[in-house]
């Protein structure tokens, strides 16, 4: 593929403080890292090093208080929010780590969510995109129940199905089979490899599952707001 | 989402009403009082007295000047003021009335009363004579020429009925005439004093031959009486009085009333408003999740707003349209309360008023709130980062 091997994300030197005075945090010291299409990376580490706070980071959904983030060859970590707000729409996918679906519409409207947003297919090519999205985890005959009235693994799968619907460069997942069975955990880990190879897409997670973490190209453990 | 509701019906509904109870009694009072004396009075005529003054100095130079108005009592002329009238465009009819004062003699009683002598077709063009009548007809009043149209307490009190007959008594000579028909304006001061006759009648009563007290004018458009009426003194070199003058002190006591019903009014706005702020916000609180992660799919802050104000809209619409039905279904229910009062003007019932205007100011004003408490919050949640609201740190 064309694409394979640019480089879709780069970071370096990135600070972030959480909390206010007393209770301010160094959380991140310093993180460097940097992401190619086509490539699947793991980032480990221990529960509280900082993890969650670098992808948010990653994904423009929180401003550094140091250092820098370019998101396809783009400086984004000063760029204003229209900006930022037009890089994450397009550009980037995230799945949250607790799934985050906006429970009072079904998984069908989640799904095409950021297709509305995006507006580059129209109403038809959604309903059978998103559709076919959730039939790839696992989820072709939920298309239509609510938020609510799924379970928490269920909310996941439909949570990373909307990360893929703009088809965007880079996918960043916080513990996207933290809630899974061994058999969904690999549907959506398959899933998310396939994509990265098949579109050339960067994609970066965050696991607990030291399998999963094994099955990846790359993995980068962490530490106390740094890569070991 | 219901609780912005019901506080956009109730501040809607609360405004349509108050508006409506309030100025009810304004616009009957008006009516009474436009039906009964007409919107303006055209009378006594003009004098102007031109003083000459010599300038200082032994100059022949001399300086004209307005002093003062003197009046000639009534309407020497009432046809060519009646002609002149008709030449504005405002003024809807013109009718002249002599006016004096009376004793009526009944079998009992006597009482002192005033005499108002009238062209019956032209005076029903200027008032609503024709419809406060209580007993009787106008049309047997139109027959006779002795007839007369008296007033409901004064008939009341000398214990006249209609075809019973008494006696007028003036300027030393007396008459006897049919009561034809008994009205009430609810006045009281004119339902005890009027007695209505033929203007000819009114003539020989009276011995005047000629004239008019004055010509009592009705306008198309009430409210430009006082600037039709200084228009008028002008051209026809009568004073002529509007109805805004003629009524000056109640008038001014229900714009005290419609000044204390609007604080009232504000209060209610102002309460209303903060309890939809208040609701609004939290609606927009309960949606920080959603926000956030509308915003880190790359929606803007602009389409975050936008929903709330969808939604706004949508709470405004059902509030604005629940509200004024509430609104006119409460002021009808108010309209049947029994109230009886007679004096200034006469009802059985609370008197509101049916105005659409009551129902564009609320619906503007409940507008202007909903639109204020829901875009604030909105722009407020759609500023933070979707980071921080999703770490739960959003201040
Ligand atoms: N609002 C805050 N104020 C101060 N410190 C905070 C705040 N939020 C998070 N932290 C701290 O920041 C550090 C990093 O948190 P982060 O959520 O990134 O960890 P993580 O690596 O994702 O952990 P986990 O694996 O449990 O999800 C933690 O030590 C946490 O205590
Ligand atoms: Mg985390």
């Amino acid at each position: 593929m064309a694409f394979t091997n640019e480089l879709a994300l780069r970071c370096d030197g990135l600070h972030r403080y959480l909390g206010q005075d007393d209770a301010r945090v160094h959380v991140l010291k310093g993180v460097s890292f940097a992401a190619r299409r086509g490539e699947v990376y793991a980032i480990v580490g221990p529960s509280g090093c900082g993890k969650s706070t670098l992808l948010y980071l990653l994904g423009l959904l929180d401003r550094p208080d140091g250092g820098e983030i370019e998101i396809n060859g783009q400086l984004m970590s000063t760029s204003d929010d229209a900006a930022r707000t037009a890089a994450r729409c397009e550009h980037i996918g995230f799945v949250f780590q607790f799934h985050f679906l906006m429970l009072e519409f079904s998984a069908l409207d989640n799904v095409m969510m950021p297709m509305r947003k995006l507006g580059r297919l129209s109403q038809q090519e959604m309903v059978e995109r998103a559709h076919s999205l959730l039939s790839s985890v696992g989820l072709g005959d939920k298309t239509h129940r609510l938020g609510t009235q799924l379970s928490g693994g269920e909310q996941q799968r439909v949570a990373v199905a909307r990360a893929l619907a703009n088809q965007p460069s880079i996918i960043l997942a916080d513990e996207p089979t933290g809630n899974l069975d061994v058999k969904n955990s690999g549907l959506v880990f398959d899933l998310l490899t396939r994509l990265a190879k098949e579109n050339g897409q960067a994609v970066i997670l965050v696991t607990h599952n030291p399998e999963i973490a094994a099955r990846c190209d790359f993995t980068r453990p962490m530490r106390d707001g740094l890569f070991a | 989402m219901l609780m912005s509701l019901s506080c956009t019906v109730l501040g809607v509904g609360l405004f349509v009403l108050t508006q409506a109870t309030t100025s009810g009694f304004e616009e009957f009072f008006i009516k009474t009082i436009l039906g009964t004396d007409g919107a303006m009075r055209v009378e006594d005529k003009i004098q102007d007295t031109l003083r000459q003054m010599t300038a200082g100095g032994g100059s022949d130079f001399q300086i004209s000047q307005r002093q003062g108005l003197k009046y000639i009592e009534g309407v020497e002329e009432p046809k060519l003021i009646i002609n002149a009238l008709k030449d504005f465009s405002n003024v809807s009819g013109a009718a002249p009335v002599l006016r004096g004062s009376v004793l009526v003699r009944a079998d009992f009683k006597n009482e002192s009363a005033q005499a108002f002598g009238i062209s019956l077709e032209d005076h029903l063009k200027v008032s609503d004579l024709g419809r406060q009548i209580v007993q009787g007809d106008v049309a047997t009043f139109r027959e006779q020429p002795a007839g007369a149209l008296m007033g409901r307490v004064l008939a009341d009190r000398l214990q006249l009925s209609t075809g019973s007959t008494f006696i007028l008594e003036a300027q030393g000579q007396r008459l006897r005439y049919t009561v034809s028909a008994i009205y009430e304006t609810g006045v009281a001061d004119i339902d005890k004093m009027r007695v209505y006759i033929h203007l000819s009648e009114a003539r020989s009563l009276l011995k005047k031959p000629s004239g008019v007290s004055f010509v009592q004018v009705n306008l198309f458009e009430k409210d430009r009486a006082p600037q039709n009426a200084l228009q008028m003194q002008e051209v026809l070199k009568h004073s002529a009085k509007p109805w805004q003058e003629r009524e000056k002190s109640w008038l001014s006591t229900f714009r005290a009333l419609r000044i204390s019903s609007a604080i009232t009014v504000s209060v209610f706005t102002l309460i209303a408003g903060l309890a939809m702020f208040n609701t609004l916000a939290m609606i927009v609180l309960e949606k920080t999740k959603d926000i956030a992660i509308l915003r880190s799919m790359g929606y803007e802050r602009r389409d975050i707003t936008q929903i709330f104000l969808w939604q706004a809209g949508i709470v405004l619409t059902i509030g604005a349209v629940l509200g004024c039905i509430v609104g006119a279904l409460s002021t009808l229910g108010v309209s049947y309360m029994p109230l009886p009062i007679s004096g200034i003007f006469k009802t059985e019932t609370f008197v509101v008023s049916w105005n659409a205007w009551h129902y564009v100011e609320a619906i503007t004003t409940a507008a202007l709130m909903v639109m204020i408490a829901s875009v604030i919050p909105a722009r407020r949640a759609a500023r933070l980062e979707p980071g921080d609201i999703v770490r739960g740190t959003a201040q």
